[in-house]
């Protein structure tokens, strides 16, 4: 669904991407994470034809994504993390921006608006930044594109609305969209995302199904010295540590994203090792 | 549902799921929820809720009917049972033995307090 091959970008004399490649399949929710300014909405926009690669190709869907073609546009969504939205009623942007996705739902839309709790009666620059998000959210996924690329979705939403958040994706993915969120709020999407993809240095440093880090992988407390010191990663705990080792038993742990990333980011090389063997 | 124990997350539903079942709220051929309510009652992927659904298959406790969902299997309490008593026997009860060693407690100080548990919550 989505290829990427060898991309190159940069702004000006900052290198971003150094030959990155990627392939992203339909049917998955794909958790897209990363330190402060590696680069992951540079690549969502790499993917929606806001920024042109360098070098490298990025196919999306079939399409390459800077030419901009109306049957491309039609068929992908991007929920960026900063935005600016017309000051109109919620109708308006129904009315004059829909017709652009020919497989927007309006009952959906609406269901979505009562979900999150959005008032009808305000127009849009008078609501607060969560409440923006979640129209454009609520609109993102009404458009039922094929792809849809959200940038840090869960900024500024308060409880309720992270937990109705997690609902809508949940019901929105099928077996023909695939969905890509970046975040830094791992544990909001913990439950949500079957891949992990993590960028570090203009490249992909880890990229694997959530199903095959819990085969592969074990997260759990541990209070064997032993097993603590041949750890691929440790942290104290108030009780024990909190460990991640080989999955030997074969029984499948819960996966701890907060934990993997740092391993990766910290210890990547012999998390990697249990990928590779 | 909260995601605090350590178990993978389709094995906390899968025991979710046995639990409807063991309390008989769902009953044996019973419709359950389709793959994608479960998912946004639970908040959580689909994909992972499909992959409970196919190991509650393995087991025999829910089975499919093509185009109409996912049923409560004829043997599913048997079956439920059997594969909790399993997990149970293997990885809780050991916890259980443990602390019971170390506060010096025997088996049979147990069984009247089993019997008001049940005649409180069950009878």
């Amino acid at each position: 669904m989505i290829q990427i091959q060898n991309l190159h970008f940069g702004y000006r004399k900052k290198k971003i991407f150094t030959g990155l490649s990627l392939q992203l399949e339909a049917g998955h929710i794909y958790g897209l994470l990363g330190k402060n300014g590696t680069g992951k909405s540079t690549l969502l926009k790499n993917m929606a034809g806001l920024l042109f690669p360098k070098q490298g190709t990025v196919n999306v869907l079939g399409f390459t994504p800077g030419k901009r073609q109306p049957a491309f546009l039609q068929d992908i969504f991007m929920v960026p993390e900063e935005f600016h939205l017309p000051d109109v009623p919620i109708e308006y942007l129904v009315k004059y921006h829909a017709p652009f996705y020919p497989k927007f739902n309006e009952d959906q839309f609406n269901r979505y608006i009562t979900e999150f709790d959005i008032p009808r009666s305000t127009t849009l620059q008078k609501m607060s930044y969560g409440q923006k998000k979640k129209v454009l959210i609520s609109f993102g996924l009404a458009c039922n594109t094929s792809v849809l690329l959200m940038d840090e979705p869960t900024n500024g939403l308060d409880i309720m609305s992270k937990s109705q958040f997690r609902k809508v994706i949940a019901g929105g993915l099928d077996e023909n969209k695939c969905i890509v969120i970046s975040t830094h709020q791992v544990k909001d999407l913990e439950s949500l995302i079957d891949r992990v993809t993590i960028i570090d240095e203009g490249r992909i440093l880890f990229d694997q199904t959530v199903d095959n880090i819990t085969r592969r992988l074990s997260f759990h407390i541990s209070f064997d010295s032993d097993e603590i010191k041949q750890a691929l990663y440790r942290e104290p705990s108030l009780r024990g540590s909190a460990v991640i080792t080989r999955n030997t038993q074969g029984d499948e742990s819960k996966m701890d994203l907060e934990l993997l990333y740092k391993a990766i980011v910290l210890n990547g090389n012999a998390i990697q090792s249990v990928f590779n063997a | 549902m909260q995601f605090r124990e350590s178990q993978a997350i389709y094995l906390q539903i899968a025991d979710y799921v046995c639990e409807k079942i063991l309390l008989k709220e769902w009953k044996v051929e019973e419709r359950i929820p389709s793959v994608r309510e479960l998912a946004v009652q639970l908040e959580v992927n689909p994909n992972t809720v499909m992959r409970t659904y196919d190991f509650l298959q393995q087991q025999e406790i829910i089975h499919n009917q093509r185009g109409i969902g996912y049923f409560v299997s004829q043997a599913a309490i048997k079956n439920a049972q059997t594969y909790r008593k399993n997990d149970f026997v293997e990885k809780d009860l050991p916890q259980v033995f443990r602390t019971m060693f170390l506060l010096g407690m025997e088996p049979d100080e147990l069984k009247p307090r089993f019997e008001k548990f049940k005649k409180q919550h069950f009878a």
